[in-house]
């Protein structure tokens, strides 16, 4: 999977926060925008784009968006 | 995957009871007002009707059951199956289907049973009150499904007790030579993930005690969601979530594959109503329309195995049906378990929606 279009795909599955403020290094769960609901948003992205799946543990095990992404070209 | 087929049932009738109580997401005090407001636009629930604590599922039942009784004109004596879905029994012991026996004054020859699943429960029940019909040895059966979870949820847990609520429903259930639509079910079971939707302690494992009422905080990503104790209802949201979009598309176009049919001549979906946006998710990886996807969760919240008939009585009391209609009902959730069956619903079909009273 291509980093940039995930990045971007990221980027676009929040309404209310500026794509400037989500980078690699942004610690997406600092954002204000994220919540319970944003992590449900973000698996249905994935699937839907990836055909891949996070786990609870995966969001648990991850701060920033660099390791998100790590974690998600590891999992099947 | 477990498929079979069910040939010379029909459904006759499906009735709806829901407690008078009716509470607004907007007027909850555990939420602030932008997070009711984004609860609404991505779980869809606006309303539940939830139980005062005094109505039980059972209660709810009944009355959808003598409703419907009542608009088909059946005569109680040649009831022969009772079946009662629910994860809110009235007591540990005597199962609630025998107690719902001699409520409805049904005969003694009646085959009562009660099942206990969730989500997926109206699935099982079909599946096995169509199989029981379909040797002609039974003539008419009932399926009741209804919960009243939300008794068993903490008022101060954001992520539990805004999505629930109350319903029971009653589903009339007939032998038919006549009928030539043969419905197909399939079935499945995944226990490793028990832990996703549970209640620990009032079981035989972990009894109540003195302790088991007592409040704990719960948090998620380290921030506070409320608080609950060992007998009230958990959800892992995320676990649930992966387990629904999965499961649920692959069990539909499972049963299409099987029955040979192209997914367009469907005319309607009627999905377990668990959260709006999962059932868009699942819409859109089955890709129909939304149209052919009525939700009902907006009214009702997520009323466990009642969720389904429940969006039925809706939807027939919406569209006028003018012809008899292919649909697919899909449930999934607590166990972890799910269903799916692909079957006709006559026209005709009698349509009843109620609010408990005493």
């Amino acid at each position: 999977m291509n980093r940039e279009e995930f990045l971007k795909g990221f980027q676009e599955q929040f309404e209310d926060t500026d794509e400037s403020l989500i980078t690699f290094q942004t610690k997406y769960k600092d954002l204000e925008e994220w919540s319970s609901m944003m992590a449900l948003i973000i698996i249905a992205f994935i699937d839907e784009n990836y055909s891949k799946s996070l786990s609870g543990d995966d969001f648990k095990n991850s701060t920033t968006i660099e390791e998100l992404y790590q974690i998600l070209i590891k999992n099947k | 995957m477990a498929l079979f087929e069910v040939e010379n049932v029909k459904i006759k009738g499906i009735a709806a009871c829901l407690p008078s109580r009716v509470i607004n997401t907007n007027d909850l005090e555990l939420f602030s007002s932008k997070e009711a407001q984004l609860f609404i636009q991505n779980t869809g629930i606006l309303k539940r009707h939830v139980s005062d604590g005094n109505v039980c599922a059972s209660d709810l039942c009944f009355q959808a059951a003598e409703n419907i009784i009542a608009d088909l004109g059946w005569a109680k004596g040649d009831i022969d199956i009772l079946i009662f879905v629910s994860q809110t029994s009235d007591y540990i012991l005597p199962a609630t289907s025998n107690l719902l026996q001699n409520r409805l004054g049904l005969t003694q020859d009646c085959f009562c049973l009660d099942i206990s699943l969730g989500c997926s429960g109206y699935i099982y029940g079909l599946s096995l009150v169509s199989s029981l019909l379909q040797n002609n040895r039974f003539k008419k059966g009932l399926l009741l499904v209804g919960d009243t979870i939300s008794t068993y949820t903490s008022k101060y847990d954001k992520s539990v007790y805004p999505l629930f609520g109350d319903a029971g429903t009653a589903t009339a259930v007939e032998f038919d030579q006549l009928s030539d639509f043969k419905w197909l079910f399939d079935i499945g079971t995944d226990g490793s993930g028990s832990e996703a939707i549970k209640i620990k302690t009032g079981g035989a494992r972990y009894r109540t005690n003195k302790n088991s009422f007592e409040l704990e905080s719960i948090n998620l990503d380290d921030i506070s969601i409320g608080k609950r104790s060992s007998v009230d209802l958990k959800l892992d949201g995320i676990d649930v979530f992966n387990f629904a979009i999965k499961k649920a598309p692959t069990s539909i176009l499972n049963i299409l594959k099987c029955a040979s049919v192209s997914i367009e001549i469907v005319d309607y979906f009627f999905l377990h109503q668990a959260n709006l946006f999962m059932n868009e998710t699942i819409r859109k990886k089955i890709k129909v329309h939304k149209e052919k996807v009525p939700n009902s969760i907006q009214n009702f919240g997520n009323t466990n195995g009642a969720s389904i008939p429940l969006t039925i009585v809706q939807a027939f009391n919406d569209l006028k049906a003018t012809k008899d209609l292919r649909v697919i009902m899909c449930g999934f959730g607590v166990g972890l378990s799910w269903g799916s069956v692909f079957m006709d619903l006559e026209q005709s079909l009698i349509t009843n929606m109620s609010t408990y009273h005493d």
